[in-house]
C-alpha cells in the first residue's frame, strides 16, 4: 500500500515558520511510524530530523505528535493509524521548543525532573524488605516511565504556563514521598516544596497524560496521591488544597455541592479573593444560578452526611 | 427506552437550566425518565482526592438505588459521566473493592450488585434514539449557522473507562449538531480543557485555557458553542468576559448546553430551555435561528 506522510518540517535558522513536506511511501505489513520516517530519510530526504535508538519504546527519544496525539513513533503502527484517523500526519512534541524538525529541545522537561530532586534524599531509614514493598506496590507504576516527554507535551496546564512542573516530574515526587525509606523531614520538605505556583495544585484533571502515557504511569493519579499525602500531612493552606478539604465538607452537609458556598470555602478569609469573585456572585445571582446556603436539593442528605462520616 | 436520571449538582444549582431544557426535551425523543431524587453529588473527582473509598461509596449508593428501579442510569453531565463511568468500571471489576464499598451502603440497607450501565444523553441520543429519528424531530432549519462542539475532558479521557468517542477525534457531538442540521466547526481545542477544576484558585491559569479554546471556535466562525458539561458551561459561560479581557479578544460566544440545541432545533420555545439564564447574552443567536424558523414555514407555505 502506498502512503502519503504529512510531516512538519522546520529548520528554526533558516525557516521563517514550520511548513508541511508530504513523502509518498509504500509500506509493509508491521511497519511502525519510525520506521517510515527512517526509511523516508534514507531513501527520500536525508535532512530530516528526529530522535530514536531501542526502536522498542524502551529509550523514549521518539515521542512525537502523531495525529494529533502524542505517541512513540516506534510503538505506532503505520496501518492501525491509517485506519484511525485516515492519514499520517506528523509533527513534533507540542509546546516544547523545535530544534529542528521532529526534535524538541527536552531541556526544560529534564530541569522540572531535576529540580523534585528524583533521590532518595537524608534516608537514614534502612526500610525493611517489607515496607519497601508496600510502599513500591503504590509507585510502581511510577518507576516505569521513559521520560519520553509525551505527558507534558498534552498537558493542558503546561501549554498555558511553560513554568508548571508537569505530569512526568510531579509522578517522579510523588514516587519519593512515597518511598518509606525516605526520613519524614526529608518528605515533609519535599511536600511543601510543591505547594506554590507551579506545583501540585495546578493539575486540572484534565487526563490527556493519563491518556497519552505509553507506559500506563498515569500522572494524573499520582499527583492526586501527592495531593491527598499533602492534606494528610497537614498542607491545608493553599487554595487548592481548602477546595478539596471544602468540597468533601459541603457533600458531607448537603450531600450535593452548594455552588453559592464553595468559593467561599476556597478563598477562605482574604477580601482580595472575596471582592474579586463578588462579581460574579453578583450576576449570577440576579440570573437566577446561586442555589440557596440553606437546603440541600436532594432527599434526605443526613444519610450521606452519615456515609461520609462512617469514612473519617 | 426508560432511565433513571441522574442531576447531578450542577444542573440542580449554578445550571438550573440544564435540568430545565433536558426536561423539556427528552419526551420529544422517545427517551422516559425516572429521577433520582435521593442520589448525592458524584464526587467530581474531588471528594476522591481526599477519599477514595468514600467518593466510590456515593456513586454506588447511586447505581443501587438504580439497580433497584431495574434502570439504567443517564447522566446529563460530562464530568458525573466520566467519574460514575470509571468508579463503575472499577467496582464492576474489583469484587473485594464492591464489598468494602457496599459495607459502607449496609447501614442505608443499600447494596450495588453490578449490573447497571451509566450512559451520558449524548450517548444515547446518539446510540438509542439515533441521528434520524433525532433529525426527523427537527423544526428549524439551523442551515448555514456553524456551532463549535466543545467536548469537555471527563467524557473523553481516559478513554479505556468511557469507550465510546476516540480521544483524539470524537465525532458523537459533531454528528449531532450536524443532524440538527447546522454545521460543526473543526478546531484544536475542542477536545481540551475548560480549566474549571481550577478556576476558583487559579483564575488565571484557567482562563488562559477557556480563552484560547474559546478564541479558536470563534475564530472558526462558530456563531455558538456547545457542551454536554455544565462545569464547561460555567467556565465558558460565566467567565468568558474575564477570560476575553485576559486574552484580549473580543469573545462574545453564547454557550449552549447540549438539551438546549436540541431544544431549538426541535422548535421547544427559547422560554423552556432557560437560556435567558447565561450570562453571554444567546440573542443573536436566537434571532438567527428565529430567522431561519420563518423561512422554512414559508418553505413549507404556512406563513
Ligand atoms: S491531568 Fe494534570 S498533569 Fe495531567 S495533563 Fe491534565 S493538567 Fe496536566
Ligand atoms: S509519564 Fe509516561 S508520558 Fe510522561 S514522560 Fe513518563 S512515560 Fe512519558
Ligand atoms: S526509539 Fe526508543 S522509545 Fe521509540
Amino acid at each position: 500500500m502506498r502512503l502519503a506522510f504529512t510531516i512538519q518540517r522546520y529548520h528554526p535558522e533558516l525557516d521563517a515558520a514550520p511548513h508541511d513536506e508530504t513523502y509518498r511511501l509504500d509500506v509493509a505489513r508491521g511497519m511502525t511510524v519510525l520506521d517510515a520516517l527512517i526509511r523516508i530519510k534514507n531513501e527520500q530526504d536525508g535532512r530530516l530530523t528526529f530522535r530514536y535508538s531501542c526502536r522498542s519504546a524502551i529509550c523514549g527519544s521518539c515521542s512525537m505528535t502523531i495525529n494529533g496525539g502524542e505517541k512513540l513513533a516506534c510503538r505506532t503502527s503505520v496501518r492501525r493509524e491509517w485506519e484511525r484517523h485516515g492519514g499520517l500526519i506528523v509533527g513534533p512534541l507540542r509546546h516544547l521548543p523545535v530544534l529542528k524538525d521532529l526534535s524538541v529541545d527536552m531541556g526544560s522537561f529534564w530541569g522540572k525532573v531535576r529540580a523534585i530532586e528524583p533521590w532518595l534524599r537524608d534516608s537514614g531509614r534502612q526500610a525493611a524488605g517489607g515496607a519497601l514493598a508496600a510502599g513500591a506496590s503504590r509507585f510502581h507504576n511510577v518507576d516505569a516511565c521513559i521520560m519520553c516527554g509525551a505527558c507534558v507535551a498534552a498537558c493542558t496546564v503546561h501549554e498555558v504556563d511553560k513554568g508548571f512542573l508537569g505530569p512526568a516530574a510531579l509522578a517522579k515526587a510523588y514516587r519519593f514521598v512515597a518511598d518509606a525509606r525516605e526520613s519524614g523531614p526529608a518528605r515533609t520538605s519535599r511536600l511543601a516544596a510543591l505547594q506554590g505556583p507551579t506545583g501540585m495544585w495546578d493539575c486540572t484533571r484534565c487526563n490527556f497524560c493519563v491518556e497519552v502515557c505509553p507506559k500506563d504511569v498515569q500522572p494524573m493519579e499520582a499527583i492526586i496521591r501527592l495531593r491527598r499525602e499533602a492534606i494528610e500531612s497537614g498542607h491545608t493552606g493553599t487554595g487548592g488544597a481548602r477546595h478539596v478539604v471544602g468540597f468533601r465538607d459541603l457533600i458531607a452537609r448537603f450531600g450535593r455541592l452548594n455552588e453559592a458556598l464553595m468559593p467561599l470555602k476556597v478563598i477562605g478569609w482574604s477580601l482580595r479573593k472575596f471582592l474579586r469573585v463578588l462579581p460574579l456572585g453578583v450576576r449570577m445571582l440576579l440570573k437566577g444560578k446561586v442555589p440557596s446556603p440553606l437546603h440541600s436539593s436532594m432527599d434526605g442528605p443526613e444519610r450521606v452526611r452519615a456515609l461520609l462520616e462512617r469514612r473519617r | 427506552m426508560k432511565y433513571a436520571l441522574y442531576p447531578g449538582c450542577a444542573a440542580k444549582g449554578a445550571t438550573p437550566e440544564l435540568f430545565q431544557s433536558t426536561m423539556a426535551v427528552i419526551g420529544r425523543l422517545g427517551i422516559e425518565v425516572t429521577e433520582l431524587t435521593a442520589s448525592s453529588c458524584c464526587g467530581a473527582g474531588v471528594v476522591g482526592e481526599a477519599d477514595p473509598d468514600g467518593a466510590l461509596a456515593l456513586s454506588a449508593r447511586t447505581f443501587a438505588q438504580a439497580e433497584r428501579l431495574g434502570l439504567d442510569i443517564m447522566t446529563i453531565c460530562g464530568t458525573c459521566q466520566g467519574v460514575m463511568g470509571g468508579a463503575n468500571r472499577k467496582l464492576k471489576s474489583d469484587p473485594a473493592l464492591l464489598q468494602r464499598v457496599n459495607r459502607l451502603l449496609a447501614p442505608e440497607r443499600l447494596a450495588y450488585r453490578g449490573t447497571v450501565q451509566v450512559k451520558h444523553l449524548l450517548w444515547i441520543v446518539v446510540r438509542e434514539v439515533g441521528l434520524e429519528k433525532l433529525a426527523d424531530e427537527v423544526q428549524v432549519t439551523l442551515g448555514d449557522l456553524k456551532i463549535a462542539p466543545f467536548y469537555g475532558c471527563y467524557i473523553l479521557r481516559p478513554s479505556g473507562d468511557l469507550g465510546f468517542d476516540d480521544p483524539e477525534h470524537p465525532d458523537s457531538l459533531d454528528k449531532v449538531i450536524r443532524a440538527v442540521g447546522a454545521e460543526p466547526v473543526d478546531y484544536g481545542g475542542k477536545i481540551k480543557c475548560c480549566g474549571f477544576p481550577i478556576i476558583l484558585e487559579k483564575e488565571d491559569i484557567a482562563l488562559a485555557m477557556n480563552g484560547a479554546n474559546l478564541k479558536e471556535a470563534k475564530d472558526g466562525g462558530a456563531d455558538a458553542m456547545v457542551t454536554p458539561c455544565p462545569l464547561c458551561h460555567m467556565s465558558l459561560d460565566i467567565y468568558q468576559e474575564r477570560a476575553g479581557k485576559k486574552i484580549g479578544a473580543n469573545l462574545n460566544l453564547p454557550v449552549l448546553h447540549l438539551p438546549q440545541m436540541l431544544g431549538l432545533a426541535m422548535g421547544v420555545p427559547a422560554g423552556e430551555l432557560g437560556l435567558q439564564r447565561h450570562l453571554v447574552s444567546v440573542d443573536p443567536f436566537l434571532e438567527k435561528v428565529e430567522e431561519r424558523h420563518v423561512e422554512r414555514h414559508k418553505e413549507k407555505g404556512q406563513v
